[in-house]
């Protein structure tokens, strides 16, 4: 780590703001599945709330991200509205993507979010290509490209790795290593007993840091996105964190150690950054409770909203196949 | 016949797109001049005229190459990747097939993929089985793809520039063993509109509808026919994804008889969509079934005599023909 100044006050008040409303807004949508209201494949982020909330703190609303289907916090740490969200994860037309991309497909590029994939490892070979489009551009611009331990260990994160690193791709891998790849413990599928080693291969720093730390997962982006904006290249950062739940909303994860799970739960790395805000004289009880609230009042907003609008007519089957609609 | 081939012909739009847009991009394996412009050739030139950062060649890594030709394309360039051999094109299939095809209708239209995939490949090489398959009809079967195979030089350049001018993803095939067949110089700036066919010979007896080197084999047995009072009308489709309906519909409407000829394997191929959608259209005007003409359902054989009976020939178009007005 270096030894230069942290974030300041605001920045610090602003990470907590993004993190406050990815917990908000996970316990609302395991709500609003549970009772039915909505039916989505649901992916929680629940405990990884840390990394994009200090990597966002990091980047332009011009920088590009392309997330995975566990990328809900991605998205709303980069800066997608709530109402067009909740619109797109209830399928109306009012929906980011007109309600046919759908919670595993969110694009926004107003904030940058280009590419959202439910197929793991894809995330990285077109965060190249966006980081290949700033290079030309001589534009500054950045592209994080999100992913998971899993997704470490199928191809596409190599052939991207290598490419970025012989390009010198102003990009940055961010892998939130949550210690499960669906229901397979890290170890049981990864022959690298750190993700983080392998940007060796490529020749490129990599970075492992407590994903669960703000400040430290602040300095680490900070340090690759200055890099990648300089031309110097990309980083892999491996920020290591917990999946407070199973893979997919529903799943039992009788997989997961009961224990292990509990120490991460208790560990919750929002309250304990909520903590420290007010212990350090960052933030006071009454500042932070009045936001929480005013985050629960957005998200009633955006989920009343969304539930309010229409659901897209059924001619958009034709519509944006092709440029030009099928005759 | 004529002064260029269809290699220079995908030479010279590939240049003439690049000055004309500088967003123009071109990526793949040793496309650029140090690795000699492509193991054919076929992109000579470009880097030493254009510059290497317009013009790169890449790692042998096709999921890479795709994927920075869907990336850079958000960013508003259209590039044009090379995957060197249509079998290669497998490795890559999650980016054009989950990605390239599908980003513009999952973000609701916000963005689109403007890319260019030029393959090349066919029988007749001794390339055996990974590197000659024709597996347009996997393409054509995604929604959000097109697919398009030049037959002569001239449609070469033409549907280059339009796939280049195109919003949308484009699978561009090129026929190896015919990269030097010779033809009419194009135009520069021709232009052969995507889904559009071409009716390189009028007749009345029947239809035969072929594209890519087939159209070469076809016109030699249209040759044939003529000489035994046999007139076919011979339909260049050019486009397999979309096809031309219209032109096809109005020629077997005409004719009564078609046969469709392609060098892919004959079950689940575009051979039969294009029959299926005859015989739903023209049922009562048919005076026979159309019929099919594709390779043998086996992977591409090596041995010559294998490998020289695996696809269809003019010969095979002929005696299909004769047999269908038998």
């Amino acid at each position: 780590m270096t030894n230069r100044p942290g974030p300041d006050t605001t920045t610090l008040v602003a990470i907590y703001r993004r993190m406050a409303l990815i917990k908000a807004n996970d316990e609302r949508s395991r709500k609003v599945i549970m009772t039915g209201r909505l039916v989505m494949p649901y992916y929680s982020p629940r405990g990884q709330e840390v990394i994009p909330s200090a990597v966002s703190a990091n980047l332009n609303d011009s920088d590009y991200i392309c997330t995975i289907y566990r990328g809900t916090h991605d998205m709303l740490a980069k800066g997608v509205p709530l109402k067009d969200l909740w619109a797109e994860l209830a399928g109306r037309v009012t929906g980011t993507c007109k309600g046919k991309g759908g919670p595993m497909h969110i694009t926004h590029p107003k904030s940058g979010v280009m590419v959202t994939t439910g197929i793991v490892g894809s995330s990285m070979p077109i965060a190249n290509g966006l980081a290949w489009s700033s290079q030309l551009n001589r534009d500054g611009r950045v592209t994080v490209a999100y992913f998971g331990d899993g997704a470490s260990n199928i191809g596409a994160f190599h052939e991207a790795l290598n490419l970025a690193s012989v390009w010198k791709l102003p990009v940055v891998f961010v892998c939130q290593n949550n210690e499960w790849g669906e229901h397979t413990a890290y170890a049981k599928a990864t022959s690298a007993p750190r993700v983080a080693d392998r940007a060796a291969s490529y020749s490129m720093p990599g970075v492992r840091v407590d994903g669960n730390d703000v400040l430290e997962t602040f300095a680490a982006a900070r340090d690759a996105i200055e890099r990648a904006r300089a031309g110097d290249g990309p980083t892999l950062i491996e920020a290591m964190t917990y999946r407070f739940h199973g893979h997919i909303f529903g799943d039992a994860d009788a997989y997961m150690d009961p224990e292990r799970k509990q120490a991460a739960i208790a560990a919750d790395p929002v309250p304990r950054f909520r903590g420290w805000l007010i212990e350090q004289g960052h933030a006071g009880e009454a500042e932070l409770a009045a936001m929480e609230a005013a985050i629960d009042a957005e998200i009633d907003d955006a989920i009343d909203y969304a539930l309010a609008s229409d659901f897209p007519d059924v001619a958009e089957l034709g519509r944006d196949v092709f440029a030009t609609e099928a005759a | 016949m004529g002064n260029i081939t269809i290699l220079e012909s995908i030479n010279r739009a590939l240049a003439d797109a690049m000055e004309a847009d500088e967003t123009v991009l071109v990526l793949g394996e040793d496309v650029a001049d140090p690795e000699d412009g492509g193991v054919l050739g076929v992109t000579k030139g470009l880097s030493t005229r254009f510059g290497d950062h317009r013009v790169r060649s890449t790692p042998i890594a096709e999921q890479a190459i795709v994927g920075a030709a869907i990336g850079v394309s958000l960013g508003g360039y259209k590039p044009v990747a090379e995957i060197m051999l249509m079998n290669f094109t497998t490795v890559a299939m999650d980016m054009i097939v989950n990605h390239a095809a599908k980003l513009r209708f999952m973000s609701g239209g916000q963005t689109n993929v403007p890319i260019v995939i030029r393959t090349m490949t066919g029988s007749g090489f001794a390339n055996g089985g990974q590197h000659s398959d024709y597996l347009e009809a996997w393409f054509a079967h995604t929604a959000g793809i097109k697919v398009v195979a030049p037959s002569n030089p001239s449609d070469a350049y033409g549907l280059l520039r339009s796939a280049i001018d195109d919003p949308d993803p484009v699978i561009f095939i090129e026929n190896l063993p015919t990269y030097f067949t010779k033809g009419e110089a194009p135009e520069s700036g021709h232009r052969v509109p995507i889904g559009k066919a071409h009716i390189v010979r009028e007749g009345s007896d029947l239809t035969i509808i072929a594209y890519a080197k087939m159209v070469q084999e076809a016109a030699a047995a249209v040759e044939a026919l003529a000489g035994r009072g046999i007139s076919a009308e011979l339909i260049d489709l050019r486009s397999i994804a979309p096809w031309d309906r219209e032109t096809v519909l109005a020629s077997v409407k005409k004719t009564g008889r078609a046969i469709v000829v392609h060098e892919a394997v004959t079950p689940f191929g575009a051979g039969a969509e294009i029959s299926s959608v005859i015989h739903e259209n023209l049922f009562h005007a048919l005076k026979s079934p159309v019929q099919r003409l594709g390779a043998a359902f086996c992977p591409v054989p090596f041995s010559r005599p294998l490998e020289a009976a695996f696809a269809p020939d003019a010969a095979a178009i002929e005696a299909a023909a004769a047999a269908l007005l038998a």
